[in-house]
C-alpha cells in the first residue's frame, strides 16, 4: 500500500481497496438481516404507541398505512404503565440487584478463567469440565433447593450442616443466586478467551518475575477487555430481564421488588393489555440498550495485536 | 525484578516457581482460604448493604454505596489473600495459589449448582412427593411415556436447528459488518435488540407475528396471516400446523440468540491482529480466502464456544413453548425442559420432574466431551 502515493485527502478510495470489492453484496445481505430481525420490533413498537382500541381490532402494520392520522397514535400507554405506584423505586431496585449481579460474577469467573487456563494444578481438567457441566442445570430445578436452603438451611441426616442465614429477601441473596447461576458461563467464556491470548505474553512477564497476581491484573485483565464486556452485556440484561429469580427470592410485593416484577404486577394475570405489555416491554428496554451502546466501544479491532512484540 | 527467575531462565524456557510440591495440604489449605474469602466477602457486603438501607432514605446513596462495595469489595479480598499467602513459605506458595483463584468460584458452584444436582438425583429415585424409595420407576417413565419421547425427537431438532441458524447468521453479520465503513455499530444493535427483550416482550412480540382468530373472532393482528388475506388467502392457525409450529416456535429462538452469537463472534474478530489480515491481503489473497484462511481458524475456539452454549440454551429452552396459548402437548410442541417444569412444579410429581431433568445433564455429556478434546488440543498447542 506504501507504494501508492495518493493525497492523503481521499483516504477512503486507497485506504481501504477491498470493503469496495464486495460493497454491494456486504450491504444488500447486511440490510436483509436488519429488516427480518426489525419487523416483530418493530410490531412492539407501533403497537406500544397505538390506542388501546384499534391494537386488538386492527393489525399493527396499518398504523403504517397512514401514519399522520393523530387518532392512529397515543402516548397513553406509556403514561398509563410509569403511573403505576412505585415505579422509580422499583428502577432503583433493579439497579441494586443487577449491578453488583454483573460485576462479582465477572470478578470471581475472571479470576478462575486465569487459573483454568494459566495455572498448573490438580484437578484443573476436571474441575473445569464440572463447571462447563453445570451450564446445562436448569434454573428452575436450583429454586427450590436454594429456597429451602435460604429459609432453613441444609438438613443431611437430621445434622444441620449449613445455617439458616436468613437470606430469603434480601438482596445479599438474590445477588449470591445470580453469581452462582451465571459463574458456568462466565468461566466459560472467559476461560476461552483468556487461554486463547498469545503465550508469549505470559511467558515473558514470567521471565520478568512477575508474579501471577501481577499477571493477571496488569496484563491479563486488560488484554481481556471485549471478552469482559462481552460478558458484562449478556450478564447485565439476564439479571435486568429476569423475572423468575427476583420473583421467588424478592418477593412479589413490597420495598425490594424490581422493574420486571412491578411491570408483571401491571399487566395483570391475563397478559392481554397488550397496549400496556407494548409499552412495558420498551420501557424495560432502555437501560439495557444504553448499557449496550456505552459497553460497545470496547469492541475494538486489535486489542492485542502489537502487545507481542518487545 | 530478574531475581526471582531461576537459573533455567536463559534459553527461552522460563522455568519459574511452579515446580514445587503441591500435596493434598495445599488443596485445602486453598480452598479453605477461599470459602472463608467468600463468606467474608458477601457477609460484609449484605451487612452494609442491611445496615444503609435502614439508616438511609436516600435510595441513590443506598444503591450507589452497595454497588461501590460489591465491586471493590470482591476485587479487595482476591488481592488480600493473595498477600497473605506470599507469607507461606516460598516451595508451597504456588500449589496453594491456584486455588485461591478459582476457590471462590468452586465454592458458590458448590452451593447454588452442584448441590441442587445432588438434590435433584435423589428426587428423582423417589415417589411423586419424595416419601419413598421407587428406584427407576420415573426414568421408566422418561423413556416409554409418548409424550416424553415425543419431546426427546423435539428438542433433538431444537439442539439442531436453533445453534446451526443463530451460529451461522451471526457469523455471517459479525463479518460482514466488519467491512462496513460506516453503521456498524448501529448495525450490530439492531440485530442486539432481541436480546434486551425480557421474556414477557419476547412472547407478545411473537404473537403480533402468529397470532391467529378464526372467522368471526375479530381481525387478524398477526402479521403473517395478515399477508395470507393480503394474498387472498384463507388465515392459517400457524402454531397448530405440525409438524411447521416447532420450527416456527424455533425461530423466535434463533432471533434472540443471535445477537448473542454475532457479538462474541465479532469481538473474536476483532481480535485477530490487523497485520496478519492486511499481509494476506497484500500477498494476493481474495477475500474468500481470507475468510476462509484466517479468520475461520483464528476464530474457530470461539465458534466452539458458541455453539456449546446454544447448544445447552436449546435444550434448556421451556419459556418460549411454555407461554404459547396452544397446548404443547395437543400440537405436538412438546419439548424436554418443558415437561420437566410441567411435571415438577404443575403436576406436582417431583420424582418424574427431577428424573428428566437428569435426562437432561446425561444428553449434555457428548458437549462436555468435545469441549474437553478441544481444551487438550488448546494446551497442547502452546
Amino acid at each position: 500500500m506504501s507504494t501508492v502515493v495518493v493525497p492523503p485527502t481521499t483516504p477512503t478510495a486507497v485506504d481501504d481497496p477491498q470493503p469496495r470489492r464486495g460493497g454491494w453484496f456486504v450491504k444488500i445481505t447486511i440490510l436483509v438481516i436488519i429488516i427480518l430481525w426489525s419487523i416483530p420490533t418493530l410490531g412492539v413498537l407501533i403497537t406500544s404507541f397505538r390506542p388501546e382500541a384499534l391494537t386488538d381490532t386492527t393489525g399493527w402494520w396499518t398504523a403504517l398505512a397512514h401514519p399522520f392520522s393523530a387518532a392512529s397514535w397515543t402516548l397513553e400507554n406509556y403514561r398509563l404503565a410509569l403511573d403505576a405506584g412505585g415505579f422509580g423505586n422499583a428502577f432503583l431496585n433493579s439497579l441494586a440487584v443487577t449491578i453488583p449481579s454483573t460485576v462479582i460474577p465477572i470478578t470471581i469467573a475472571a479470576f478462575a478463567a486465569y487459573a483454568f487456563a494459566w495455572m498448573d494444578f490438580k484437578g484443573r481438567y476436571v474441575l473445569f469440565v464440572i463447571v462447563v457441566g453445570l451450564l446445562v442445570v436448569p434454573l428452575q430445578m436450583a429454586l427450590i433447593p436454594i429456597l429451602k436452603m435460604y429459609t432453613q438451611g441444609i438438613t443431611l441426616f437430621g445434622m444441620q450442616i449449613f445455617p439458616d442465614l436468613g437470606l430469603q429477601g434480601t438482596f445479599l441473596g438474590v445477588w449470591l443466586a445470580h453469581t452462582g447461576f451465571g459463574l458456568p458461563l462466565a468461566v466459560y467464556l472467559l476461560r476461552n478467551y483468556i487461554g486463547s491470548l498469545p503465550s508469549s505474553i505470559i511467558e515473558s512477564a514470567k521471565m520478568d518475575g512477575a508474579d501471577h497476581f501481577t499477571i493477571f491484573w496488569r496484563l491479563v485483565v486488560p488484554l481481556s477487555v471485549p471478552a469482559l464486556a462481552a460478558f458484562a452485556i449478556f450478564q447485565f440484561l439476564w439479571v435486568w430481564n429476569d423475572l423468575l429469580v427476583a420473583y421467588v427470592f424478592l418477593g412479589g410485593a413490597g420495598q425490594n421488588r424490581v422493574l420486571t416484577v412491578a411491570l408483571r404486577g401491571l399487566v395483570g394475570a391475563r397478559g392481554e393489555n397488550w397496549h400496556l405489555l407494548t409499552a412495558a416491554a420498551f420501557i424495560s428496554m432502555a437501560l439495557p440498550l444504553v448499557v449496550f451502546f456505552s459497553l460497545q466501544k470496547y469492541f475494538v479491532r486489535g486489542l492485542t495485536a502489537g502487545s507481542v512484540k518487545g | 525484578m530478574r531475581t526471582s527467575t531461576g537459573p533455567g531462565g536463559d534459553a527461552g524456557t522460563p522455568e519459574i516457581v511452579d515446580t514445587e510440591r503441591r500435596g493434598p495440604l495445599a488443596i485445602v489449605i486453598g480452598l479453605l482460604v477461599a470459602a472463608v474469602l467468600v463468606l467474608v466477602a458477601f457477609f460484609v457486603l449484605g451487612w452494609a448493604w442491611d445496615l444503609l438501607r435502614d439508616k438511609s432514605a436516600n435510595r441513590f446513596l443506598v444503591v450507589g454505596v452497595a454497588i461501590v462495595i460489591g465491586v471493590g469489595g470482591v476485587f479487595f479480598l482476591y488481592w488480600a489473600a493473595n498477600r497473605v499467602i506470599d507469607f507461606f513459605p516460598a516451595s508451597f506458595r504456588e500449589g496453594v495459589r491456584p486455588y485461591i483463584f478459582v476457590g471462590p468460584c468452586l465454592v458458590i458452584l458448590a452451593v447454588f449448582l452442584v448441590y441442587p444436582v445432588f438434590n435433584t438425583l435423589l428426587t428423582s429415585l423417589r415417589d411423586a412427593r419424595s416419601t419413598s424409595f421407587v428406584g427407576l420407576a420415573n426414568f421408566r417413565f422418561v423413556f416409554s411415556d409418548p409424550n416424553m419421547l415425543r419431546s426427546i425427537r423435539n428438542t433433538a431438532l431444537w439442539i439442531i436447528v436453533v445453534p446451526l441458524a443463530a451460529v451461522s447468521i451471526g457469523l455471517l453479520f459479525a463479518t460482514l459488518a466488519d467491512r462496513l465503513r460506516r453503521g456498524e455499530a448501529v448495525a450490530k444493535s439492531l440485530i442486539f435488540l432481541p436480546m434486551a427483550i425480557s421474556l414477557a416482550g419476547a412472547s407478545i412480540t411473537w404473537q403480533l407475528i402468529y397470532s391467529y382468530r378464526p372467522a368471526g373472532f375479530g381481525s387478524n393482528i398477526g402479521l403473517l396471516n395478515g399477508v395470507m388475506l393480503g394474498l387472498g388467502q384463507n388465515p392459517v392457525k400457524w402454531l397448530e400446523l405440525q409438524p411447521w409450529n416447532n420450527l416456527l416456535l424455533m425461530v423466535i429462538l434463533v432471533w434472540i440468540q443471535t445477537g448473542f452469537a454475532m457479538v462474541v463472534l465479532s469481538a473474536a474478530i476483532k481480535a485477530i491482529p490487523d497485520e496478519i489480515i492486511e499481509a494476506a491481503r497484500i500477498d494476493g489473497a481474495s477475500e474468500f480466502q481470507v475468510f476462509r484462511r484466517i479468520m475461520v481458524p483464528s476464530i474457530l475456539p470461539t465458534v466452539v464456544v458458541v455453539t456449546t452454549y446454544m447448544v445447552i440454551n436449546a435444550m434448556k429452552v421451556f419459556d418460549i413453548v411454555f407461554v404459547q396459548p396452544a397446548s404443547a402437548e395437543v400440537n405436538g410442541t412438546v419439548v424436554i425442559a418443558e415437561r420437566m417444569i410441567r411435571w415438577a412444579f404443575l403436576n406436582r410429581d417431583n420424582g418424574k420432574g427431577a428424573a428428566i431433568a437428569i435426562v437432561l445433564f446425561i444428553a449434555v455429556i457428548p458437549v462436555l466431551i468435545w469441549n474437553v478434546k478441544r481444551f487438550r488440543e488448546e494446551e497442547a498447542m502452546r
